[in-house]
């Protein structure tokens, strides 16, 4: 309930922050949303001695699409995806998703950056990052460099590849084409709760209606984001029918890692990767072709 | 230890204080300044009864310390009534009957504030998405829904805010 | 004008007078409390279930910054306090001394100057455990290798089986059982109610506030029953009692939950008068969830026995009950099991045995809570959903079942095979209500529509009885009080009244409907009538607010002290009048003479005259109390019904509709008893398809946090569909018969009852709850039905 003792910094930049973090090490923490980050302090989880509030940094907090690319400040609040008709008309896959992480309320002040960076396979983000194919901004002293999402998540839960003296500063994703349309789809004990399986899909089809690319990312079912490769090759050059999306589900289905726990079985976990794998695909499918 | 002096203005008055860095907002407005009508129902963030707005957003206070607030501007249950007038929310959550114990009701209604200033009309299920990072024991939400109705008729009453204007918008 | 004045009666739905400082943040909940130098208390929990103490190390934490003390069951000892009577016959740790019970049981009690170094102190303490073997399954409890788990109370208790209770006629029963094995059908069922907890928004906790000068003790109690905590604390504590005061200001919810003594209370008064400062002690919501009074953890096997036509006739119920490691159940002392022996429930049974077996385990202790009657939930499930089994054995519309068997309206009183008289009841009604209000015809022909589609839809009923208001003197008490319950009115000159009840309100809505009472029998408005409870130094003695006994008991002692009130303002009006009593008529707010109705006395006027103008033969002033003793338990009763669709690729449960219908008598304001039913429905809805605590094989504990523990928010809330009969109580002074609980007892069933219709004809009979989404999903794969 109470936190242990921690010195606490406000970084108002970008430089300022990465100074301190380069200043205190292994000491520090980023303070970003908290949402995460403040319930493991006050269950005395995780005991950083600094804690670096980058709330200020009022930079980090856009959604533009600019030269073919959305990029997505780091900071940026969950509600602001939730209410950004740009979101809502240009990329629903990211709607689904930041509407149902946490509830309404954590949302405010959740970024997309810090569910993204916290590494937890239970957040919704990483998955519909991995099916996007987004790239992850890193800033650090010596400049930014830019990491493909597939190489951001390692195989080791909560960890990433971002250097310790380095914040995420952005998120970005290609711009949707003509014929492209993706979906997340979250299976939720209640509102509020981490998933009990969740899968995001995104397809780009070409004129003939097959598939030229497939991402599928999944929720929770590991002890890291799942990217469902075997899956996604399997949709690439076919027609994307009951037939192969069926396909694509069982092997998306057996991709995932899934422990039993007070969410399910872990047999009921894959099977729901299933389920929401074919019905995110069906989903992208309609979104792909104007259905929705 | 870590002590930081902080100014915060709520509802309208500026207070100031020095705290330790792990105080919670919370703990800060209800021990610190007693203004109690803020409540703490669990310490998951799941419950929403530590609900206030912080520059304007719906926050739950338990989350968030309170040297994190210097310089903001909060809005508590207490700022609801103005000029001995009750606020929309506070006449409809009587009105409807969308209080019993009363604990969860501050945050309810803070929530509620903050979802009707971004959608001031609403349907049911806008208002039981909105309000869903709220526990209430009690009432089994059906008159909390009539409640944020009630306020919202009569708020844009009062602003004679069109009825589309609820739809989309960034 | 009296007329006028009497608008707001019984069955007004007046708005609520409490509301005004709930809605601006000015309630007085014991967490707003803070006295000049109060410090604060956190209590050190053992990580393990089941282990002994070997060592307690205090000295890291009495080095912390602002720790001053830290309390161990060693110094509990020294005054006899490490041990404390629990309202069953048990005694409960209150700091352990040599060994742990369950895991997150109290171990020491750190005291500091603030939250953090108190909560700092608790992180320090140190304590060597050497782990012992863990007993969670209640069927285990009497095997060869269990461990012993009291051994305190050995020489009284020698194995871990805390009692075995048994009622009805065993002989009978078992005749009536061999005749329908060989002529009539026989249905058995096993079903287990899962451990849950109340969990009221606001948890438990208090400030205890000890001053040597005056050997006062004050204490800010979240309390549903502040009089006889009162009564307990004297006994336990050794302190006399009319020194002790406990005020339950405003609560937070309590469903229960806040019926029993928590260590942390003792602990804090033991601090408060071991530092001579305020001691504020508060659990957090993880310690609500692993450690306060539970609800249900049952493990019925019940039978039915019927003709072949679906008559019933008898029925045998067993249940193995999981007390935790302590037997702190909070029910009237002579009924172990509660009331669980209302299970025949609605329907006439000639017979019916009932025995429940209760055993230790590694746990916490409890466990009659979450708005459950007194076992009532457990008795009424059992029924509802065994019934629904037979029907559908017998191929039966399980409507048509009930109404088959219902209690017929000219048997009551009804004298039940279990020995309870039912005051008054009208089942087919209730249940015709519901059915007509949702089109069960209707509903009937689509889900024949949709099977043929594959699509699976339910639809399931609960026509249960409740039975609350415990209860006459003689055969309910509370740790040896009489459950009666209490109301003081005094009525000012100037004509406002201000009352005082031995309930305790958690939300309920007592200052506005017991004002409504004596609104009603006065024939003031509410508005001039204030109802004050919680202060035992002011209130008159009552055994507080929970099993729905509020308006059963406190509200007909409300009603009588009111007309003992109007029988002294007729005497008065008789005086003033220079008439008989004979020759006064009432009409509601004034006596005026039999034919000369413009010669009349308001009610405010004579209050007036009881001060400046009484006369010789009657003492001065207007007041009254009554302690009520009922005669008999209410009975109030209902019918739900729920419709649900399965998502075949989920095995999610999604409630279409559902239609409550209750009696609770004559209604005092139907705007608090529809706010009661959604709240009951909402709690019955939570243990059907989301809340459990469970414990794996070393005792650690699962949903002891609101990430686990399932609340139900807004969204998986139904829009709760409300109507009502009304079919008084006899023997009830103004005929009411109390709802709180009603919905949490009625509810659970309907939604079982509901998926198991959806998934009856392809041989599903039973689903225990919570009904997750991968217990129908596995069915569903096993019958072949699951898709995407």
């Amino acid at each position: 309930m109470i936190p242990g003792s921690f010195d606490y910094l406000v970084a108002n930049s970008v430089p300022e922050a990465i100074a301190l973090l380069e200043q205190h090490g292994d000491d520090a923490k980023i303070l970003a949303g908290g949402q995460s980050l403040i319930p493991l302090l006050r269950f005395r989880l995780a005991s950083p001695a600094v804690l670096i509030d980058i709330n200020r940094i009022g930079d980090l907090e856009y959604i533009q699409e600019t030269d073919g690319t959305l990029h997505i400040g780091a900071l940026t609040r969950e509600a602001e995806l939730d209410s950004s008709s740009l979101i809502r008309n240009r990329y629903p896959i990211l709607l689904d998703t930041s509407s149902m992480v946490a509830d309404p309320v954590v949302r405010n002040w959740a970024t997309v950056g810090g569910n993204i960076a916290h590494a937890d396979p239970a957040n919704d983000h990483p998955a519909t990052m991995l099916a996007l194919n987004a790239q992850v901004v890193a800033t650090g002293p010596n400049g930014q460099r830019t990491i493909p999402i597939e190489e951001f998540f390692t195989d080791t839960t909560f960890e990433t590849s971002l250097r310790p003296n380095e914040i995420l500063t952005e998120i970005r994703i290609p711009a949707p084409t003509e014929r492209s349309g993706g979906a997340y789809f979250k299976l939720e004990r209640k509102v509020g709760d981490y998933a009990i399986a969740g899968a995001a899909t995104y397809v780009t089809l070409d004129e003939q209606g097959n598939v030229t690319y497939a991402g599928i990312g999944l929720t929770n079912v590991g002890p890291v984001p799942i990217k469902a490769r075997d899956a996604e090759q399997s949709l690439v050059g076919q027609a994307l029918n009951d037939a192969s999306i069926l396909h694509a589900a069982d092997l998306a289905a057996a991709a995932a890692q899934p422990n039993s726990d007070s969410r399910g079985p872990a047999e009921y976990k894959r099977a729901m990767v299933h389920t929401l794998t074919v019905r995110a695909l069906r989903k992208s499918l309609a979104r792909a072709t104007g259905g929705e | 230890m870590s002590i930081h002096h902080i100014r915060v203005t709520i509802n309208g008055t500026d207070y100031e204080g020095d705290v330790d860095s792990r105080m919670l907002l919370v703990h800060w407005i209800r021990d610190g300044l007693r203004l109690t009508g803020t409540h703490i129902g669990c310490d998951t963030t799941s419950c929403g009864a530590c609900t206030i707005l912080v520059d304007g957003k719906a926050t739950k206070s338990c989350t968030m310390f309170a040297v994190q607030a210097n310089g903001r501007e909060i809005m508590t249950v207490e700022g609801l009534e103005q000029n001995d007038k009750l606020h929309p929310l506070q006449e409809g959550f009587h009105e409807e009957h969308a209080l019993q114990c009363g604990y969860c009701t501050p945050g309810m209604m803070m929530t509620s504030l903050a979802l009707l200033r971004n959608n001031p009309n609403p349907t049911e299920h806008e208002i039981r998405v909105g309000i869903s990072g709220n526990l209430c024991r009690c009432t089994g939400y059906v008159n909390i829904v009539k409640a944020v109705q009630y306020a919202a008729e009569k708020m844009r009453a009062a602003e004679q805010v069109p009825v589309n204007a609820g739809e989309g918008g960034e | 004008m009296a007329t006028e004045v009497f608008k707001h009666g019984l069955g007004e739905p007046y708005k609520r007078k409490e509301d005004a400082r709930f809605i601006r943040g000015q309630g007085n909940y014991v967490d707003d409390v803070k006295l000049p130098g109060m410090l604060y208390g956190d209590i050190v929990r053992s990580p393990y279930a089941h282990a002994l103490i070997k060592n307690i190390d205090i000295s890291k934490a009495l080095e912390v910054p602002g720790v001053l003390a830290v309390i161990t069951g060693k110094d509990l000892d020294k005054a006899g306090l490490a041990w404390m009577p629990t309202l069953s016959a048990d005694t409960q740790a209150v700091l352990a001394l040599d060994r742990v019970h369950f895991q997150m049981q109290e171990v020491a009690f750190v005291v500091g100057t603030s939250r953090e170094a108190a909560a700092d102190g608790v992180e320090a303490v140190d304590i060597d455990y050497e782990p012992l073997k863990v007993l969670v399954d209640p069927k285990k409890a009497l095997d060869a290798d269990a461990p012993l788990l009291r051994p305190d109370k050995k020489d009284r208790q020698p194995t871990n089986q805390i009692y075995h209770w048994e009622t009805g006629d065993r002989e009978g029963t078992d005749a009536a059982f061999v005749e329908a094995e060989a002529n009539g059908v026989v249905i058995k069922q096993d079903m287990y109610i899962p451990r849950i907890m109340p969990a009221p928004i606001e948890t438990c906790g208090c400030v205890a506030d000890y001053h040597k000068s005056t050997g006062k003790l004050t204490v800010w109690l979240t309390s549903q029953a502040p009089h006889v905590h009162r009564t307990l604390f004297a006994i336990v504590a050794g302190l006399p009692e009319h020194r002790i005061r406990i005020i339950s200001p405003d609560v937070g919810g309590g469903f229960g939950n806040k019926v029993p003594i928590y260590p942390g209370y003792v602990c804090a008064v033991v601090a408060s008068i071991t530092t001579g400062k305020p001691v504020k002690w508060i659990e957090d919501r993880t310690e609500n969830l692993s450690s306060t009074g539970f609800g249900r953890d049952y493990h019925i096997h019940a039978e039915l026995a019927a003709d072949k036509n679906g008559k019933v006739n008898a029925l045998r119920v067993h249940t193995l009950a999981d007390h935790g490691a302590f037997d702190a159940a909070a029910q009237p002392t002579k009924f172990p099991a509660g009331l669980f022996h209302i299970c025949t429930g609605s329907y006439d049974f000639k017979h019916a045995f009932v025995d429940v077996d209760a055993m230790h385990t590694n746990k916490p202790p409890g466990g009659i809570a979450y708005r459950c009657s007194f076992r009532v939930t457990e008795a009424s499930y059992l029924i509802e959903r065994i019934m629904d089994t037979l029907a559908h054995d017998l191929g039966k519309d399980p409507a048509d079942l009930r109404l088959q068997n219902f209690i017929q309206p000219e048997a009551f009183p009804y004298r039940s095979a279990l020995d309870w008289t039912f005051d008054s009841g009208n089942y087919e009604g209730a249940l015709r209500l519901a059915m007509k209000n949702i089109d069960y015809e209707g509903l009937r022909r689509e889900q024949l529509e949709k099977r043929a589609k594959g699509e699976l839809m339910g639809i399931g009923i609960s026509s249960f009885t409740e039975i609350v208001g415990a209860g006459p003197g003689k055969h309910f008490d509370i740790a040896g009080i009489q459950m009666f319950d209490s109301c003081e009115i005094r009525v000012h000159p100037t004509g406002k009244a201000l009352a005082r009840i031995g309930v305790q309100t958690q939300g309920q809505g007592h200052e506005t409907t017991f004002a409504q009472i004596i609104a009603a029998e006065l024939g003031m408005s509410p508005d001039d009538i204030d109802v004050e409870h919680g202060d035992t130094d002011t209130a008159p003695y009552g055994l507080g607010t929970y099993a729905s006994r509020s308006t059963p008991v406190a509200g007909a002692a409300t009603a009588l002290a009111a007309r003992k009130v109007r029988d002294k303002a007729k005497k008065i009006a008789a005086y003033l009048l220079e008439v008989d009593e004979e020759d006064l008529e009432w009409e509601p707010g004034r006596f005026f003479v039999k034919g000369a109705p413009g010669k009349g006395k308001t009610i405010q006027e004579l209050a007036f005259a009881a001060y400046t103008n009484c006369p010789p033969y009657l003492e001065p002033g207007l007041e009254a109390v009554n302690y009520y003793d009922p005669p008999n338990l209410t009975y109030p009763f209902g019918s739900y019904i729920c419709v649900v669709d399965l998502d075949r690729g989920t095995g999610e449960v999604h409630i279409r509709r559902f239609m409550a219908v209750d009696d609770c008598g004559i209604v005092i304001n139907p705007m608090v008893v529809e706010g009661q039913v959604h709240g009951g429905l909402t709690q019955g809805l939570a243990p059907a398809l989301y809340e459990e605590i469970y414990y794996d094989e070393d005792g650690n504990v699962h949903g002891g946090n609101f990430q686990d523990y399932l609340i139900p928010t807004s969204m998986e809330t139904p829009h709760w569909e409300t109507d009502r009969t009304v079919t008084p109580s006899p023997h009830h002074p103004i005929g009411a018969k109390g709802v709180g609980e009603s919905p949490t007892v009625g509810a659970p069933q309907a939604i079982v009852n509901a998926v198991v219709d959806a998934l009856a004809h392809v041989g599903v009979r039973h689903i225990d709850i919570p009904i997750t989404p991968w217990k129908v999903w596995n069915i569903l794969k096993e019958k072949g039905l699951a898709t995407d």
